[in-house]
Parts: C-alpha cells; structure tokens; sequence
C-alpha cells in the first residue's frame, strides 16, 4: 500500500504531461501556415464595438481570429471579412466557439460605433476593436504587422495600407495560424475544425 | 451627357465618318455589382467590360448623381501588405476583358447623397479615355457578398438587422 500511495502521485504527473501532450505537443496537420510558438499569446487592451473596454483574456475559450484593417476600405477589408464570414457559416455551429476580432487601424475615424454596424454587416460573430494609436500599434507589432497611413488628399481624405494577414489563435489564446486573404475556403474551414473540435472549453 | 462630350462624339463621328465608333460603342458591361457598407462609408464597385472593337480601349472612370465623388482604384498585395492606390485608367484588350473584382481594380464610391440598401439598383456612368461614356446598372449587395449574384452571403441577412431587397 506504501508503494501504491507514493506511485500515484507519480502516475497522476504523467497522465497528465500525458494529456498536456495530446493539446499542445502534437502538431495538428494543418494546412495553414502553422505559427504554433512562433508568435505571442493574444494580449491586448482595447475597446470593443460595444465600448467596453477588452483584453486578449476576455478570448479565452474562443478561437480568435485576429484581422487588423479600418473601415474607409472600401475592397480589400470587406472581402477579407465577407470571406471570413462564409468560412464561418460553413462551420456551422462549431463557429459559436470563434470570434473574428476585427483591429482598426485607422482609430482616428473607426469610433465604436462605426465599428459596430461595420462588423455586424459581416458576421454576427465578428467583433470590432479600436483603441487609441499607441495600444493599436503595440498590437500590431506584437505580430510583426506593419501599417502605415498614406499621405492625405487634398480633401483631406487618406489610405491606410496595412498587412492583410488574419492570424488564428486557439481557445488558450496561443498562436496557431497564418492566413492570407487568398487562401482557400477549405483550407481555413479545415484548420478551424481542428482548432475548434480539440481543447474543447472544460 | 454632358454637351463637351456630345460634340467631341459629333466630331469624331463626323471626322472619321464613323468608321472608327467610339469606345462605349464597343464595350458590354456584366456583373456590374456595388458593395454597400453601413453608414456613410465608401463602397467599391465591380463590373466586367468586354470590348468587342478591333482597338484597345480603355476606362478612365465613372461618375454618378447618387455620389459625389467616384474614383478608379486598384488595391495590391506585395509582400504581406495592402494598398489602395489610384490609377488613371483602366486597358481593355481589343476583343478582350477586363475585370474590375475584388482584391484589384474598383470604383471607390464616396459621399451618397442618399442612403444605399441591397437590392437597391444605382446607375453609373463608366467613362472611357476617348470621352466616351457608358451608363451602366449596379446591383446594390450587402457587405458580405462574395459576387454580383451568389446566394452564399444570404443566409446570414435572415436573423441578422439588415432588411432584404424586398423589405423596403
């Protein structure tokens, strides 16, 4: 009995390295560009559509999908989002565990507001993040994602250029996926039903 | 039609005899659809322009009494980044197409002066370098359409805020 009680502890530590294993060692065969500790967890302070103010914590349990673009785009972000929300719906109900999280690059014109009606012509399950220059920034470089604002018009209009890269984060908010806009409806349903079927919320 | 270019249309027709029509004369517009966004945003439009003249011709932009300012664009992908940048015109090959679609040439549409629902239809007048020009009709979509006429974007609309084509 002595050996048991001191053996179980021990069999507990490796059951559970065990299933520690089954989440995060194995790679999933995705079919992405797998960025699993390559980039940092989702960490930010941000105000979502609704005005509250957020952190990349208030995800957990979500698989993220972190696009950052603005509102005056009137091609690229649309059919970025428009895209996203056709995988969504392939997804089925599966697609309640995701959250595509839109970043404004543009703060100055993407108020909340602007933000909320915006997200929402695209995906109920997209949600709208603005925050002022700086905390946008720190986001943006925290994954290597540059923009730029491009010198204005006369009218005082400008473009903002901006990387087109929608990056995926799993429930524990760790890094998975690199997505381009071009790539396959397939291929982002596939990987999302890896992402979501496994490391169910307990 | 503004009377300069009716009378450079005479002139040209006139000069030549009109064995060499003009631009417009020669180009079929299809898949013409607008991408509307909420509030006051700029949308972009696309349309197919197939020329069927013996001479490349090509657009220079658009213009229409629903917004104030219509500008032709291009947007490009280069090393991970995306970019709008305004082009000057747009070359349609003789006996060829050119497509305006998303992810590359639009009409950029800004300043409605009244609001633009799906289903809406809006008239733009597509201009070409000749002075030619060619009033065409664009099908208001909802942001999250994919093309002028798939279904795909649909389903959402149904329990989503935004009314169909028939709800106003």
């Amino acid at each position: 009995m002595k050996l048991c009680r001191a053996f179980l502890p021990a069999l507990l530590l490796v059951a559970g390295l065990l299933l520690a294993g089954c989440q995060h060692g194995e790679p999933l065969p995705f079919r992405l560009t797998d960025i699993s500790s390559h980039m940092p967890d989702l960490d930010f302070k941000l105000t979502d559509d609704q005005g509250k103010a957020v952190t990349g914590a208030d995800y957990r349990g979500k698989v993220a999908l972190l696009y950052f673009g603005y509102t005056h785009c009137p091609d690229v972000c649309p059919l970025t989002l428009a895209q996203l929300h056709v995988v969504m719906q392939r997804l089925g109900p599966l697609a309640d565990g995701a959250r595509i999280l839109f970043v404004s690059v543009d703060p100055a014109r993407d108020t909340p507001a602007v933000m909320h009606a915006y997200v929402n012509a695209f995906d109920p399950r997209a949600v709208g993040l603005t925050g002022d220059a700086r905390a946008t920034e720190a986001l943006s470089k925290r994954y290597r994602s540059a923009f730029t604002r491009e010198p204005g018009s006369a009218d005082g209009s400008y473009e903002v250029s901006h990387s087109s890269a929608i990056y995926v984060f799993d429930r524990d908010g760790k890094a998975r996926l690199l997505a381009t806009p071009s790539a396959s409806h397939d291929d982002l349903v596939h990987d999302l039903h890896l992402l979501l079927d496994t490391g169910a919320t307990p | 039609m503004k009377p300069s270019t009716l009378s450079f249309l005479l002139a040209g027709l006139l000069l030549t005899g009109g064995a060499h029509a003009s631009a417009a004369d020669h180009v079929h517009a299809s898949h013409a659809w607008i991408r509307v966004l909420p509030g006051d945003l700029p949308a972009g439009a696309y349309v197919t322009l197939q020329n069927d003249g013996d001479q490349p011709v090509a657009l220079s932009g658009a213009s229409s009494t629903v917004y104030a300012d219509v500008m032709l664009h291009r947007s490009s992908t280069a090393g991970g980044t995306s970019r709008m940048t305004m082009v000057d015109a747009l070359p349609v090959p003789a006996h060829g197409k050119a497509a305006l679609a998303p992810a590359g040439y639009h009409l950029m549409l800004m300043q409605a002066n009244a609001p633009v629902k799906p289903g809406d239809t809006v008239r733009l007048t597509l201009s070409f370098t000749d002075g030619s020009t060619l009033a065409t009709d664009f099908i208001a979509r909802p942001a999250n359409a994919m093309d002028a006429d798939d279904d795909s974007a649909m389903p959402s609309m149904d329990h989503g805020a935004m009314p169909h084509a028939s709800g106003h």
